[in-house]
């Protein structure tokens, strides 16, 4: 029998309800292998008892031949969502100690469909990064490592950086992650692994810790593309605790799994072939067009000319409701206190102290674009250059199904790397933050490794709230690349 | 336009955060390096451009005003830094 370890989402899916394996065997394979990897910092806490107290819960709903679609599955839950009774830190200081008094929607569905815990991953401070090295809990460690300089340890990419570590490492079946600009995709695409994020609206963002509240989208990070449709299919659902909640019906994803995308219309961007960009990532988007077509699809060249807009408008948008949404953290309610000799003063000390470089930057950032005077050449701009991003999409998909991108514009860096400059750093969510800012679901598969021996992703990028084209085409591309999501743990 | 050190320090004080004055020179660069590449949106043409708020269509639901929750004053003041009889408590603002 293959290790525990091995199993994908749905197969060990079948193996529990076969009674092949208990919950409790298969969590403490998980908890061995979270303990064996501790040094990568993936977690942030980790949560041995609870994975227990609820494996044997779920070994109990199993035996009666009972259990949810996740029942027994021990998964991973970003930092982000909050998670009764246990501590929630947003990567950052100035949460510390808080333990939410509540649960967030998203992973209350996901232990009401049978789901076990095994801890809270690590991520960038507010998920503001694309490297998980802005988080006050420290960086993380890709599993991959490159051929070529082999000592050198890897960031796993941002912000759902511990989450993407996790999941390659085999420390979880699967985990959570939130996307704003591109934190579940990219970080996917860095570590090998299926990222994926669904259209706006479809996961509840009650209880997730507020970045760019237009934005915020949680979604699966998972070993395939049929995990990660099925684990959607638990964490989704409309919410009325969250006004921008959808209760558009989603499509049968496992139907999607199986069907072919022959017929399928598959657009190609010229404007996501950069200048600078390295020829093996070109190289693999030509596989990946090549894929689709020996599949059956039909290749269409489409254009999106507002592309080169959409980085610095999300670098509006984006700061602006984090300058906002970060207003609530004055050392009042809950987390760091830093004391003053007055209440202004202590709530300047406090957020002084307490956010990190880069989420001082977003706030200030923020603060000035909506400041008056400044509202309408800025913010106000943003929004209607954001309103062009999402028609050139809506021109696009009048003609194609689906659209396939590169999903970053490099392999894992080095840690320490593109840290001199902020905007370097923005730049590796060139590919994705267009679809965030227009609202689309979208899906990072692992297709290849770059010459150095590392992984990359392709994107597959749909219409509004059509999960299913999304898995069906991100489902093709992972039969046809064959890729081996087990070669960083089996190295590891 | 770039961002000088008062502009930098009142918008500062505008997000209470204390910034050290040692850091202030450097977020003058940092914050100006970020603006001057947000600069180029000026050269789209948005005059007949609506702004995109949201971007399901959706209208924000309604519901009836009535309290759906609470009651448990100790449960929500329980990660608070300083809380007393079922209140926050911040430093003396009335002199």
């Amino acid at each position: 029998m293959a290790s525990l370890l091995d199993f994908s989402l749905v197969d060990a899916r079948a193996a529990l309800a076969a009674r092949e394996i208990s919950s409790v065997e298969l969590t403490r394979a998980y908890i061995d292998q979270m303990a064996a990897t501790a040094g990568r910092n993936a977690y942030i806490t980790a949560t041995p008892d609870k994975a227990l107290a609820m494996a044997e819960a779920s070994d109990t709903r199993l035996a009666k031949g009972e259990g949810g679609a996740m029942e027994g599955l021990p998964i991973a839950i970003k930092d982000l969502f909050c998670t009764e009774g246990v501590l929630t830190t947003a990567g950052s200081h100035i949460l510390g100690g808080f333990i939410p008094p509540y649960e967030s929607t998203v992973s209350s569905n996901l232990w009401a469909s049978g789901a076990v815990m095994l801890g809270k991953t690590n991520l960038d401070e507010f998920a503001m990064g694309s490297a998980n090295v802005t988080s006050y809990y420290g960086p993380v460690e890709n599993p991959w490592r490159s051929t070529d300089a082999p000592d050198k340890k890897r960031v796993p990419g941002g912000s759902s950086g511990g989450s993407a570590a996790a999941v390659a490492g085999r420390a979880a079946l699967a985990a959570t992650g939130t996307d704003t600009g591109g934190s579940i995709r990219q970080p996917a695409s860095f570590c090998g692994i299926v990222g994926m994020k669904p259209t706006y609206g479809r996961c509840s963002r009650w209880g997730i810790v507020a970045f760019a509240s237009s934005l915020d989208q949680a979604g699966p990070m998972t070993r395939t593309v049929s995990d990660a449709a099925l684990m959607l299919g638990a964490m989704a659902g409309h919410d009325p605790k969250d006004s921008t909640s959808a209760a558009e019906p989603m499509a049968d994803l496992s139907a999607a799994l199986g069907q072919d995308v022959k017929g399928m219309r598959i657009g190609v961007p010229a404007e996501y072939r950069m200048d600078g960009m390295p020829r093996e990532i070109d190289a693999l988007w030509s596989q990946g067009i090549q894929w689709l077509r020996d599949a059956g699809a039909e290749i269409v060249d489409i254009s999106l000319p507002h592309t080169k807009y959409a980085l610095p408008t999300y670098y509006i948008i984006a700061p602006a409701e984090a300058s906002s949404n970060l207003a609530r953290y004055d050392g009042v309610r809950y987390g760091l206190r830093v004391d003053g000799d007055s209440l202004a003063e202590m709530y300047a000390n406090t957020r002084g102290e307490g956010f990190g470089p880069e989420v001082q930057r977003r706030i200030m950032i923020g603060t000035y674009v909506l400041s008056a005077g400044y509202y309408d050449a800025y913010y106000l701009k943003a929004q209607k250059v954001r309103a062009l991003i999402r028609r050139d999409f809506d021109l696009a998909f009048e003609t194609v199904d689906a659209i396939l991108t590169p999903t970053a514009p490099s392999d894992a860096f080095a840690i320490g790397e593109n840290e001199d400059d902020p905007i370097k750093m923005y730049l590796n969510d060139v590919f994705t933050v267009p679809a965030s800012l227009a609202g689309l679901p979208g899906v990072s598969v692992p297709v290849g490794l770059s010459a150095r021996g590392l992984p990359l992703g392709l994107q597959v990028l749909g219409r509004m709230f059509d999960e299913g084209s999304v898995v069906r085409a991100g489902r093709a591309l992972e039969l046809a690349a064959g890729f081996d999501v087990s070669a960083a743990a089996r190295e590891g | 336009m770039s961002l000088d050190k008062a502009t930098v320090a009142s918008i500062a004080t505008l997000a209470r955060l204390r910034v050290p004055d040692d850091r202030l020179e450097p977020m003058v660069d940092e914050l100006n390096n970020i603006l001057g590449w947000i600069e180029q949106l000026s050269e789209v043409d948005t005059d007949t451009v609506a702004p995109l708020a949201s971007v399901t269509g959706h209208s924000l639901p309604l519901r009836e005003d009535v309290v759906t929750d609470g009651g448990y004053p100790d449960r929500v003041t329980a990660n608070a830094p300083e809380s007393v009889h079922g209140f926050y408590a911040v430093p003396k603002v009335v002199e």
